[in-house]
């Protein structure tokens, strides 16, 4: 474990050997260590969350840009937050989502913002793989706050990280994703995670929120279960994490609507003793109640919705710290 | 005009069923003699082809042009001369242009800048609807005496059933093919690559081999309706291949083309969000690849052509989402294909044949052989010749190309147009 004295500015160059890279975009390409090292850093992170005065100098001096082109409350609030424990300046940018197709075209957009002075650029983007489109042409470190349905790696990173806090482990739980799966990156993220790292992960869903080809991509996802019936999903789980459910999704035509959502697949109390007795219940948020999950799941004993936002920040502190640190290599 | 001579070339017309080495003899812009060995007169252009494949210039029923409104991707002087140096002599263009060419004096505005601007022949596809809305039919019938070889919505599908019913019963009295774009468009929304673990992986819309195959039975069954000729665009999967199968062993008119990336290239290639590798229809599987390729072979596909999709650096430069759809093709066509060949997929006579002869078949036969008297449009390439693909280096403005670096063995080495050299590659002609 990395104690916390070690969080000051120069002791970054001690990750060196595992942490190799200069930008977050996807959890997909993550090594196993490399994300213990995300999970060692979080740790000291919330740590120094615990002291009387939160923050430590190890951004000092560095620019930190959120480019949110869809709106978003705890990601963009938790990069800010991340980022101001660490003593960073952090410039908040909203882009138009009209401008992302027409007009000045996302490079020049970032080569922009990296003219203005930012070391590190988190953005937020409705297109799936805008990221690796940018990252070729940006000096500034790039972290993926989410992109289309593509990828939120912080996410799962936070995820995990709760599972771990509360279980002590990942190898052989089993995790149980419901709901639109096909168009969370929520979910897409945490399928690469946990199934990285041991996890037997069941995704549930009406059949037109499943994404194609999950049953067949075992040598992607070893040991992955694709299920219909959330009776069966939960039975025995040890996680339960249901995902947002889009009010769209009811006016394209991919579900008849809510009642007929909620009757197959929200976590109520009768679907939760189906689970572990110590099993636990997660929500990436924002959290429509008494839809994907009822009021008294979401509020009770197993939930640990909060955790999850309290365990971002330290989360994204940590990304920030190691991120800076491959910056001075 | 000197005589041209091409000597001790393997000529390969498939046309005539030709396939031997000997001498091409070229005067006055026509095929004089072909096959016996031609002895030179003074003054005669002499071409030594020892070791290489000489063949009826290619013709390519698909490609897109850009001009007239995109001529910042291609503009006919370009893209004509990239397809010289691909090996085409006739290339037929879509009408997706903007304005679209929908009506008599644009088509006649596009055979003008082709006469004055072109490098080879080129022959255009006026639209099935008006504006390519699939609302009301455009002017078939005066385009059609204007030379457009067929009609297409390329780009979209005639959605409405009744009105492609109206296209083909027009056309049948014209003697052109309805070339239709299936894919549809509701099955297909939002669509970005195909559908799969592939578009799972990256969180993009998949476009299921199920939106083009219906679109490709309901047409098939429209033109047993009403007895005219479909041809279907870039087929891209294998139950495409079978439903037209099944259509021509009942004798339904319909013909059938398939693109080079359909047949070399898999969906793996879009990994990395690699913009160069999104096209319309998306590339496909191993399994839909090696169906085409058995249709090739059993005359179920007719026809190779390019599906040339130029355009500039910034509609490809961007968000997988956002970037164009289409592939650079004219320039690689060749060496793409040729690796079929190498691998005994396809025989070489069958390839040349889906590049003359199939094409010409469908063109009325003008075009596409080495048949004595007729123009003289000659490919000469290099079967074995290597070369890395730099897309720095296409004529074409459109440098999208998901083969970039990639080598490739085959390469056109030279290409003649009505008796004259359009494009020269590295032989010596004295």
């Amino acid at each position: 474990m990395i104690r916390s004295e070690q969080i000051e500015p120069c002791a970054a160059a001690e990750h060196s050997g595992a942490w190799a890279r200069r930008h977050v975009l996807d959890i997909e390409d993550f090594s196993v260590p490399e994300i213990e090292l995300v999970m060692q850093t979080t740790s000291a992170m919330k740590e120094i969350l615990s002291r009387p005065l939160k923050k430590v100098p190890a951004l000092r001096g560095k620019t930190v840009v959120t480019l949110f082109y869809e709106a978003s409350t705890r990601t963009r609030g938790s990069f800010e937050m991340a980022a101001k424990h660490l003593s960073a300046d952090v410039v908040n940018m909203t882009a138009q989502a009209s401008s992302v197709t027409k007009g000045e075209s996302l490079i020049n957009t970032l080569n922009t913002i990296e003219a203005i002075g930012a070391d590190i650029i988190i953005m937020r983007h409705p297109l799936s793989g805008a990221h690796y489109c940018a990252a070729p042409h940006v000096k500034a470190n790039l972290v993926n706050a989410g992109d289309g349905w593509h990828a939120h790696p912080t996410q799962a990173l936070l995820d995990l990280y709760t599972i771990l806090n509360r279980k002590g482990r990942i190898a052989g739980l089993k995790v149980v994703i419901v709901g639109d799966v096909k168009h969370s990156r929520v979910a897409h993220s945490n399928i690469w995670c946990l199934t990285k790292m041991g996890a037997n992960v069941v995704v549930c869903g009406p059949p037109t929120l499943l994404p194609e080809g999950l049953k067949t991509a075992q040598l992607l996802f070893p040991g992955i279960g694709v299920e219909t019936n959330i009776e069966k999903a939960v039975k025995d789980a040890d996680v339960v994490m249901e995902l947002r459910l889009q009010k769209e999704r009811m006016q394209s035509g991919l579900l008849p609507g809510l009642r007929d959502f909620i009757a197959g697949y929200q976590l109520d109390s009768k679907r939760l003793a189906l689970t572990k007795p110590d099993s636990i219940v997660m929500h990436p948020g924002p959290v429509n109640e008494d839809v994907e999950l009822a009021a008294d799941v979401l509020h009770g004993g197993r939930s640990v919705v909060n955790d999850q936002v309290t365990n971002g920040v330290a989360v994204r502190m940590a990304i920030l710290y190691l991120l800076a640190g491959s910056r001075e290599q | 005009m000197k005589d041209l001579i091409v000597k001790n070339g393997r000529i390969i017309d498939p046309a005539n069923n030709f396939d031997a080495v000997g001498d091409i003899l070229v005067r006055d812009g026509v095929v004089k003699q072909v096959g016996t060995t031609v002895s030179a007169g003074p003054g005669s252009e002499i071409i030594d082809a020892r070791g290489k494949v000489v063949c009826p210039g290619f013709v390519d029923l698909h490609c897109h042009l850009r001009q007239p409104g995109y001529e910042a991707k291609e503009t006919i002087a370009t893209g004509t001369r990239a397809a010289a140096k691909g090996g085409f002599t006739t290339i037929c263009c879509m009408p997706n242009t903007n304005p679209p060419l929908d009506n008599l004096p644009l088509v006649e505005f596009v055979k003008s800048l082709a006469e004055k601007e072109g490098a080879i022949r080129v022959l255009p596809i006026g639209c099935i609807t008006r504006g390519r809305k699939g609302e009301e039919l455009s002017d078939m019938a005066e385009m059609s005496g204007a030379g457009v070889i067929g009609f297409s919505d390329d780009g979209n599908y005639v959605k409405n059933a009744r009105l492609m019913k109206c296209a083909m019963e027009y056309s049948q009295p014209l003697g052109l093919p309805i070339i239709e774009h299936c894919e549809d468009p509701d099955l297909a929304i939002d669509g970005q690559m195909n559908e799969g673990i592939i578009a799972t992986r990256l969180g993009l819309c998949g476009i299921p081999n199920a939106a083009e195959e219906v679109a490709v039975a309901r047409d098939i069954l429209l033109a047993q309706l009403t007895g005219a000729h479909l041809h279907i665009a870039h087929l891209s999967t294998k139950g495409s291949v079978e439903l037209l199968r099944w259509a021509k062993q009942r004798d339904i008119r319909v013909t059938g083309e398939v693109a080079p990336h359909h047949l070399t290239l898999t969906e793996e290639r879009v990994l990395g969000y690699n913009t160069a590798a999104k096209v319309n229809p998306p590339l496909r599987t191993k399994t839909d690849i090696e169906a085409l390729i058995d249709g090739l072979n059993d005359g179920t596909i007719d026809i190779i052509a390019t599906d040339h999709a130029p355009h500039s650096l910034n509609d490809k430069l961007c968000e997988f989402g956002a970037a164009a759809s289409g592939i650079s093709g004219f320039e690689t066509m060749l060496g793409s294909l040729m690796n079929l060949v190498a691998t005994g997929k396809i025989t070489l006579p069958l390839l040349i044949a889906k590049l003359t002869s199939g094409p010409g078949r469908l063109l009325g036969g003008r075009f596409g052989s080495l048949t004595p008297g007729a123009t003289a449009d000659i490919t000469i390439f290099d079967p074995g010749a290597e070369w890395t693909v730099d897309s720095g280096k296409f004529i074409s403005k459109g440098k999208n190309t998901p083969l970039q670096g990639e080598t490739l063995k085959g390469k056109v080495i030279l290409t003649v147009f009505g008796g004259a050299v359009v494009f020269t590659d590295d032989v010596k002609t004295p």
